[in-house]
């Protein structure tokens, strides 16, 4: 359990968190989502205590972090990509973290086991590749038996296999009841393993809500049917939670709140005609995009056609 | 995934959930990290041995030379002074910077590489942190320090043994100017530690070192000589000299006072570093 209270963290003049409040809840993954130097970092450092708020507080478990007795068993974190000497080879990294919390030996040979870096437990750190890199940082976050996990851009840098690993990894974690607390700035990732979302940019709260809502919200589910009788379909679908949209004279009705099986069903059932049933998927990408138009700090210079229409109105 | 669980059964009273081992920080523990960070890296290994070869080779050609110069009219009226513990300690100038070197690798090295990160978020409380460091390159640098300083001494006093610098260990002073370096150098490792831990830069501390111990004693004595009479002695590279030199005179220190000196700008730069580790960010 992580809670958020109007976090803020500012450097100088930059406001890089502002007025952050959250919770993420043991038992579900949750996603942290903003477009690059949105603050998703800094707050990640400011719940493990690397950087002090400016105001407000977040709290771990009930307590601050540097407050633990045994701080790793409370929250397992991996930060950016790289945390580790490297000349020091990956078993004496994770021994070294160990040592602080009186953490066995078996405890590391098991992680290194879960994180398949049997093979090179030995090497120097400093040779790894980046998948190797975040792998055994995904070890050192799982030293502790930690009660929370929380990962910065977990699958940066690996290949496939290891992007699929991760995600098996943290539906696990979050079976066993731990809370899992995943970043990422690409809602394709996120969406794949994530339940909740918390969604930021430029250091403020965007959203708090589930993948499903997000989506809906942002005008996903609609049904588009063409159909020969658009006055009798609409008397058809009606019903609580149903909206349908459409102009006058058009063939073509917009319809949400029922699937698009859902209204071949019932066409078919009166023998309404129909020339066209397709969903009109709204991509979570693009639901993720609008939420944060605004809040990306570094816009690229060619302009869609959508960014145009949007200056225009 | 049923490796995740741990199922070492908790040792009680700390409130862990049951069927959780029950973990903890504590300072022994810290200090035991630390003392397995330092040993795993092959650094600390070559300059350690870098210290160690630079003391006893350079008090052994400084032991020769002396032997060989004797009589001879070059050799200048300071030199002829020489007593085979000043000799055999020549190389402490040189050793002082590999072993302040590796002091400052110890701490700053982890803010270059990242590793703090992982430090700190073991040990959010931080300062145990640096204590831990301090203490055990300290104690790591001060056995190397003294091992080298009575191998020099062993070695160099036998070469000037049929000359008037000639000194045995059973010489007043003679022992304890040899532990005096030895603690010397473990003071240097200490001050290379909390100067990484100020400054956070490998470079920056390495360069603050240098300058502390060979240039500011060279530009100390550009200063007017009342001033520079008054000022010196208290310098940290004075101070420091002070504690392993055989004779004293009115502008040095005695060993005592050096230690005393010295001791003081060691606390100073650790104040300075636990005052920046306690404020900052990571």
């Amino acid at each position: 359990m992580i809670e958020a209270q109007r976090l803020t963290k500012r450097y100088g003049e930059k406001t890089a968190v502002d007025g952050l409040d959250f919770v993420v809840r043991p038992g579900t993954v949750t996603g942290f989502l903003g477009p690059n130097g949105a603050g998703k970092s800094t707050t990640m450092r400011m719940i493990v205590g690397l950087d002090t708020p400016t105001s407000g507080s977040v709290t771990v478990n009930g307590s601050r972090y540097a407050g633990h007795r045994a701080p790793l068993q409370e929250v397992g974190a991996l930060l950016e990509a790289r945390s580790v000497h490297p000349g020091r080879s990956a078993y004496q990294h994770l021994r070294a973290l160990a040592l602080t919390h009186g953490i066995p030996r078996r405890r590391v040979d098991e992680v290194i086991a879960l994180t398949g870096l049997g093979s090179v437990a030995g090497k120097r750190a400093g040779s790894f590749s980046l998948g190797m890199g975040q792998r055994l940082g995904i070890a050192a976050a799982l030293l502790g038996d930690p009660r929370t996990v929380m990962l910065d851009e977990p699958v940066n840098g690996l290949d496939p296999e290891g992007v699929l690993w991760i995600r098996n990894l943290l539906t696990s974690l979050a079976a066993e009841g731990r809370t899992v607390f995943v970043s990422s700035h690409l809602m394709s990732e996120v969406a794949q393993v994530a339940d909740h979302l918390i969604v930021v940019g430029r250091g403020r709260l965007l959203a708090d809500t589930t993948v499903r809502d997000l989506v809906r919200e942002a005008g996903g589910d609609t049904v588009r049917v063409a159909t020969g009788d658009p006055g009798r379909l609409r008397e058809v679908l009606a019903g609580p939670g149903v909206e349908i949209t459409g102009r006058p004279g058009s063939e073509e009705l917009q319809v949400s709140g029922v699937t698009a099986r859902e209204v071949g069903l019932k066409a078919a059932e009166h023998g309404i005609p129909l020339f066209e049933l397709s969903a009109r998927a709204v991509s979570l990408e693009s639901a993720f995009m609008e939420l944060t138009r605004d809040a990306v700090e570094y816009h690229g210079t060619t302009t869609t056609a959508a960014d145009r229409t949007g200056s225009a109105a | 995934m049923s490796t995740l669980t741990q199922t070492t059964s908790a040792t009680g009273d700390t409130g862990a959930a049951p069927g959780r081992p029950a973990y903890r920080v504590t300072g022994r523990r810290v200090l035991a990290s630390e003392w397995a960070k330092l040993w795993s890296l092959r650094s600390t290994w070559i300059t350690l041995g870098l210290g160690l070869l630079f003391l006893v080779v350079f008090g052994v050609i400084a032991a020769y030379r002396y032997q060989s110069m004797i009589g001879s009219p070059r050799m200048d009226k300071d030199f002829a002074r020489s007593t085979a513990l000043s000799l055999s300690l020549f190389g402490a100038n040189f050793a002082q910077l590999a072993l302040g070197v590796l002091g400052v690798l110890v701490t700053a090295g982890e803010y270059s590489t990242g590793m703090i990160r992982s430090t700190m978020a073991a040990v959010p409380r931080r300062l145990p942190v640096l204590w831990s460091k301090a203490a055990v390159y300290g104690l790591v640098a001060l056995v190397v320090g003294t091992a080298g300083a009575f191998v020099a001494f062993l070695v160099g006093g036998r070469i000037v043994s049929d000359t008037s610098a000639a000194l045995t260990l059973g010489h007043a002073g003679v022992v304890r100017g040899l532990f005096g370096a030895g603690l010397y150098l473990g003071l240097v490792g200490v001050i290379g530690t909390a100067l990484g831990a100020l400054l956070r830069s490998v470079a920056g501390g390495i360069s603050v070192l240098v300058a502390v111990f060979m240039l500011v004693p060279g530009l100390a004595s550009l200063l007017p000589s009342s001033w520079h009479d008054a000022i010196t002695p208290y310098l940290p590279s004075s101070a420091g000299q002070a504690m392993y030199a055989l004779t004293h005179d009115a502008t040095t220190l005695s060993p005592g006072a050096g230690l005393l000196v010295f001791l003081g700008w060691t606390a100073l730069v650790l104040a300075g570093a636990a005052y920046r580790l306690r404020r900052g960010d990571v």
